[in-house]
């Protein structure tokens, strides 16, 4: 398992590179630099000359090849976790994930062969945030402090599974921070990212003077933004607070506390440079960061309660397959 | 049960996603409507006919042009050792603006003209489009060259048109298209050179000019007639002034563009 556990790591880390590489593609206006899909300039994708990779090329289609990398290590994971994880919720939680890359592929394919249309494009990237959450959450229920149930010294005295007003915290701030990055996706791919052009301001004025639906959009995302950093330094306060003992609850509220500081001030800067390849391009992945740790704060939180129910469902899977080769599990059944 | 009801939910999903992307961009075999009458040809008269000469002038300083920056490609790089600039204003020295395109936008409704059988041509030379503004007429063949030895996209980004991006990997091929709108302008760019742009004014008549040295143009054997005469620039807009061409005469008219 434990290998399984950093093989889910690499797959992770992969998808977040994917994430950036694909924020350089729109950032760089990149997108149609190839204009065929699933050939490269009538090559087969993997034998494209990499003496070709040039300009626009370089972004689209090294996007393309980080793309097939992390399908590939989709498919290992799911017969991996097949073969060893005893537990069904897993192995269907692999073949979502598979079945979620092969669909990103092919609204990335969709998108290139009908000109970048906004729709299919917002959808690439909301289905990007949700395959990395995916292989996050993966790389996560198979890692030893789940598995073993986060037993410290001060978990009897603060079980969070019990703290419900948490619990909704982290689930608002998780699903806030979320279609916060789908506003943000919409004002990528309407090209809205500078439709206000000054900040903290909008044209010299708190509410912009006059509207447009880019204008609207942009506006919605500065908005989103307040809404997120209210939220998330509530979840991580009351983690502070309440949960002090906790250190896999304390690890990423701290995380978040700084990550969103980070996006808020990448936010800032995208517009202030006028959209710089760079800020922009973090931005993006700084968002991501922000809503996988979320994603890791809300599922540890509710561990046990996660816990409980696969249990209840793992008790009815072969006990001889699972007592004969899954024996670190047995903290966790 | 609920297992199987998702399974097969995504599977469908994924084969409908599957045959979207497998698609011709919507062609279907839908019997062609009944063709509008086409307007009759107008029958010019040599002895009759006008021209308009003018120049166009730039008031104001326009942005310094910012050479082009291509190490993103070394063969660009190679190609171009005189570091090219941008031409997103090319001013003369006398104020005058070039890659102005001026054509007649109305006075020629009822009449249509013959499609000229010589193809426009558009050159990739030097990682850059030659030439940088330029008109067409409708049902006319554009040919896209690539006189570079390295990879180019074509893409055009029309409103009213057909869109299309196509790949030129080799150098020396080309790629033939014709425009079925009017349309004034339609945008082309290549992706994988990002500072590579060029405008074509798709017109159903010949009646068009691009402002060159001293800002000049001249739209030549236009028949009598009031017109309205329109001047684009990219970065400047456009503007439009009326004329009247009596029998035989050169009128001239110029445009001034301000920039603040």
């Amino acid at each position: 398992m434990i290998w399984l556990h950093r093989f889910t790591l690499i797959l992770a880390s992969s998808t977040l590179l994917l994430l950036v590489v694909g924020g350089l593609v729109t950032s760089t206006e990149s997108g149609l630099a190839v204009p065929d899909w699933p050939n490269t300039y009538g090559y087969f994708m993997f034998s494209f000359p990499l003496s070709q990779m040039v300009g626009g090329i370089f972004y689209e289609h090294g996007h393309r090849l980080i793309a097939s990398m992390v399908g590939f290590m989709t498919i290992i994971l799911v017969v991996w976790t097949w073969l060893v994880d005893p537990r069904r919720w897993m192995r269907r939680l692999g073949a979502i994930a598979l079945v979620t890359v092969i669909m990103q592929g092919t609204l990335g394919g969709i998108t290139v062969l009908y000109y970048l249309p906004a729709p299919i494009s917002i959808a690439h990237a909301g289905l990007a945030e949700i395959f990395f959450c995916l292989t996050v959450s993966i790389a996560l229920f198979t890692s030893s402090g789940w598995l073993a149930g986060y037993s410290d010294a001060g978990r009897q005295n603060s079980a969070a599974h019990k703290d419900l007003t948490l619990s909704r915290l982290a689930v608002t701030t998780t699903v806030l921070i979320y279609l916060q990055i789908l506003v943000g996706a919409a004002m990528r791919h309407t090209d809205a990212g500078l439709a206000i052009p000054d900040f903290p301001l909008a044209f010299g004025h708190l509410i912009p003077p006059s509207w447009s639906w880019k204008i609207g959009v942009h506006f919605t995302h500065r908005v989103g933004a307040l809404f997120v950093v209210f939220a998330v330094l509530a979840t991580a306060l009351h983690v502070l607070v309440h949960h002090r003992t906790k250190k896999e609850l304390i690890q990423p509220a701290g995380c978040l506390i700084l990550l969103v500081i980070v996006q808020f001030t990448l936010g800032a800067l995208t517009v202030l440079s006028g959209k710089h390849v760079g800020v922009n391009t973090s931005h993006l992945g700084v968002g991501a960061l922000l809503f996988v740790t979320s994603v890791v704060l809300t599922l540890r939180i509710n561990h046990t309660r996660l816990t409980m129910t696969s249990t209840q469902e793992t008790a009815g899977f072969d006990a001889s397959t699972t007592a004969s080769s899954h024996s670190s599990l047995g903290a966790n059944r | 049960m609920e297992a199987r009801k998702m399974w097969t939910i995504t599977s469908m999903m994924v084969i409908v996603l599957a045959g979207a992307c497998g698609g011709n961009g919507g062609d279907t075999d839908v019997a062609p409507a009944a063709e509008p009458e086409a307007p009759a040809a107008m029958a010019l008269d040599p002895a009759t006919a006008g021209n308009i000469t003018g120049t166009i002038n730039l008031e104001g300083t326009a942005p310094e042009a910012e050479v082009i920056r291509m190490n993103s490609d070394p063969v660009c790089a190679g190609e171009r050792p005189d570091n090219p600039r941008t031409e997103y204003y090319v001013v003369g020295d006398d104020g005058s603006l070039h890659n102005v395109f001026v054509y007649v936008k109305a006075g020629l409704e009822g009449h249509s003209f013959p499609t000229p059988s010589e193809p426009v041509i558009l050159n990739q030379d030097g990682c850059t489009y030659l030439p940088h503004v330029f008109g067409i007429q409708v049902d006319q063949t554009l040919h896209v060259i690539n006189n570079d030895p390295t990879l180019h996209n074509i893409h055009a980004t029309p409103m009213l048109n057909d869109e299309f991006n196509t790949g030129q990997p080799i150098e020396g091929m080309t790629y033939e298209r014709e425009f079925t709108e009017v349309e004034v302008m339609v945008p082309f760019k290549c992706d994988v050179h990002g500072w590579m742009n060029s405008y074509v004014g798709v017109l159903d008549h010949p009646y068009f000019s691009v402002s060159g040295d001293g800002g000049a143009f001249n739209i030549n054997t236009l028949p009598p007639g009031d017109y309205v005469i329109e001047a684009w620039h990219e970065m400047l807009g456009a503007q439009t002034q009326n004329i009247t061409i009596a029998e035989g005469e050169t009128a001239e008219i110029s445009f001034t563009f301000t920039i603040s």
